[in-house]
């Protein structure tokens, strides 16, 4: 039933422009940082040669691609989040859901996964970039590894909180904004806390940017994915519960 | 026609804030039963229609359908429960054939059957040569009926319309009914309406609800008790004088109307073929004989409106 939703979704993504629109802009300026990350590690080149121990592409390439990844995806995940649910409310359509035997939790997950998919796909093609440099060099999978799961965990919390942004409104626009405002929030918290030690470190622990920074070094540290399944699992939750409360109050 | 009962609603309120849309209304549907839900706008039909259909939790009161509580085991209530709500609840931008299957899986039809599922639907509701156009292109006459097979497609026990036949053709309109008077034998039906002719044309019981209250209540057959009236109107070529009417068994009081027609009203029993006996015999030219009726559109009127409107509507 989940999977039915999820499928239909996903399909009505890519029935419309929008997400054709998102890939190609997404993906053409991903592969535009991509090629000048390239052009600096060329002219680099000479001077890491003769260097010990000297960073290798993943450090010089792929970090800095998939860090300004998650920058351009924090841009467009609202755009794509947005009329996830409050569509669906404003023209009706989602009394079909509610009349159908199907749970609260089973539209929200269904939803969730389907809009998911779609960054999947998008961050699968992100992947084929710096893979390409395979092909002409020596490239540290691991580090690739723990940075494109870094990234699905920060996409994955993203799509998330947009799809509660998008269960509060029934103006899909109104669910855009806030949806970028409560992300970009999230990412730059811990700017506030300067001057403070002790407040900076309880603002690192909620900011987005300090849980993916390690991953992009190809540390892999569980509290930094707990963190992003924490925020997941309760932006979720609280999408079922708005989606239940909608029917309780006029 | 059984008496399984498919609907179960026991004293259902609902409140918008202050406001009270639906104030204790309790009534069932057996299985065979066309039950038509009658009432002004804002009387309280949609929200009770939606808290049927699960899209609106109320704020006191039971629901049962098919045996199950909609609130305790929402989903194998829902699973007997097909709803087309007042706007067809259709995706502009999947074909005709994709939403219903789309549809069918939402409801658990198993995979084998689905495809045979949506034939039968489209097949009922005349979408075969749509099947393959987008819903957004089409009239709202055929999305109304996209959305009509959406609400039968899992064949369940009670079907709920709201307002089935809005915007569509007097042609289509008729199709609607007979399909609905179909659907009637094998599933129980609640349908709204404003249009009048339309529950005498298709309902076997009628409800209608103002300010939130059941104020009437009753099959189509008592209701046609009710609208005859003792009285019928006498068109006479020679007008007989008022006493030799009187005298006939039953005539209770003789009204002559503007027009050269005569009213008689009567008691207990029905004098029409001792009028017109009389008539022969003493030679009055009766040229016309109807029963008076009164419309349910009249019933209606009587009911919603005869209360004096309260004096917080007016704030």
């Amino acid at each position: 039933m989940i999977f039915t939703i999820a499928a239909r979704e996903l399909r009505s993504l890519f029935l419309s422009p929008l997400a054709w629109s998102i890939l190609a802009v997404t993906l053409f300026i991903l592969a535009y940082l991509f090629l000048s990350q390239i052009e600096g590690y060329v002219t680099l080149q000479p001077r890491l040669a003769a260097m010990d121990n000297a960073p290798g592409v993943a450090d010089i390439v792929v970090a800095p691609l998939l860090a300004d990844a998650a920058i351009v995806l924090l841009l467009v995940t609202p755009l794509v989040t947005m009329r996830v649910l409050s569509e669906e409310r404003r023209n009706g359509t989602i009394s079909l859901l509610f009349s159908a035997p199907v749970s609260m939790t089973g539209i929200v997950v269904g939803k969730y996964l389907g809009v998911l998919t779609f960054f999947l796909i998008l961050l699968g093609l992100l992947a084929l970039m710096p893979l390409s440099l395979l092909a002409g060099t020596e490239l540290d999978l691991g580090k690739l590894a723990a940075g494109m799961l870094g990234l699905t965990l920060v996409v994955a919390a993203f799509v998330a909180i947009g799809v509660y942004m998008s269960s509060l409104t029934e103006q899909p626009t109104v669910a855009a904004v806030t949806t970028f405002g409560l992300l970009l929030l999230l990412w730059i918290i811990d700017w506030a806390g300067n001057t403070n030690l002790e407040a900076s470190s309880t603002l690192a622990h909620l900011s987005m940017l300090r849980h993916y920074e390690p991953m992009l070094k190809g540390l892999f540290i569980s509290t930094d994915v707990v963190y992003y399944l924490l925020v997941i699992a309760l932006f979720i939750g609280f999408s079922i519960r708005r989606l239940d409360a909608t029917r309780l109050q006029p | 026609m059984s008496n399984e009962t498919l609907v179960q609603v026991e004293h259902l309120t609902r409140y918008y804030s202050l406001t009270c849309a639906v104030n204790d209304v309790s009534f069932e549907l057996a299985k065979g039963e066309v039950m038509g839900f009658l009432g002004p706008n804002g009387a309280g039909k949609s929200s009770t229609m939606q808290m049927i259909t699960g899209n609106l939790a109320p704020s006191g009161g039971k629901i049962a359908i098919a045996g199950r509580d909609l609130l305790d085991r929402p989903r194998q209530a829902k699973q007997a429960i097909g709803y087309l709500p007042e706007r067809p609840p259709v995706y502009r931008e999947l074909t005709v054939n994709e939403y219903l299957q789309y549809c069918a899986r939402l409801n658990r039809i198993p995979r084998k059957q689905i495809s045979k599922a949506v034939g039968k639907a489209t097949e009922r509701c005349n979408l075969g040569e749509v099947g393959r156009r987008l819903i957004g292109n089409l009239s709202k006459g055929f999305q109304q009926r996209v959305g009509i097979a959406q609400a039968i497609i899992h064949n369940p026990a009670v079907v709920i319309l709201d307002e089935p036949t809005v915007g569509l053709d007097p042609i289509q309109i008729r199709e609607i009914r007979s399909l609905i008077c179909e659907l009637g034998r094998e599933h129980g039906i609640i349908l709204s309406t404003h249009i009048l002719p339309e529950v005498q044309a298709t309902c076997n019981r009628v409800q209608i609800i103002h300010r939130g209250k059941l104020v009437f209540s009753d099959s189509t057959a008592g209701m046609t008790q009710q609208l005859t009236t003792n009285s019928m109107l006498a068109v006479f070529q020679n007008t007989p004088p008022r006493d030799q009417l009187l005298q006939i068994n039953g005539v209770d009081r003789v009204e002559s109307l503007e027009d050269g027609r005569t009213r008689i009203h009567y008691k207990d029993t029905d004098p029409a073929e001792a009028v017109v006996e009389q008539a022969v015999s003493r030679g009055w030219r009766l040229t016309e004989l109807t029963p008076e009726r009164r419309t349910l559109e009249q019933i209606f009127i009587e009911l919603t409106c005869s209360e004096p409107a309260p004096l917080e509507s007016a704030a």
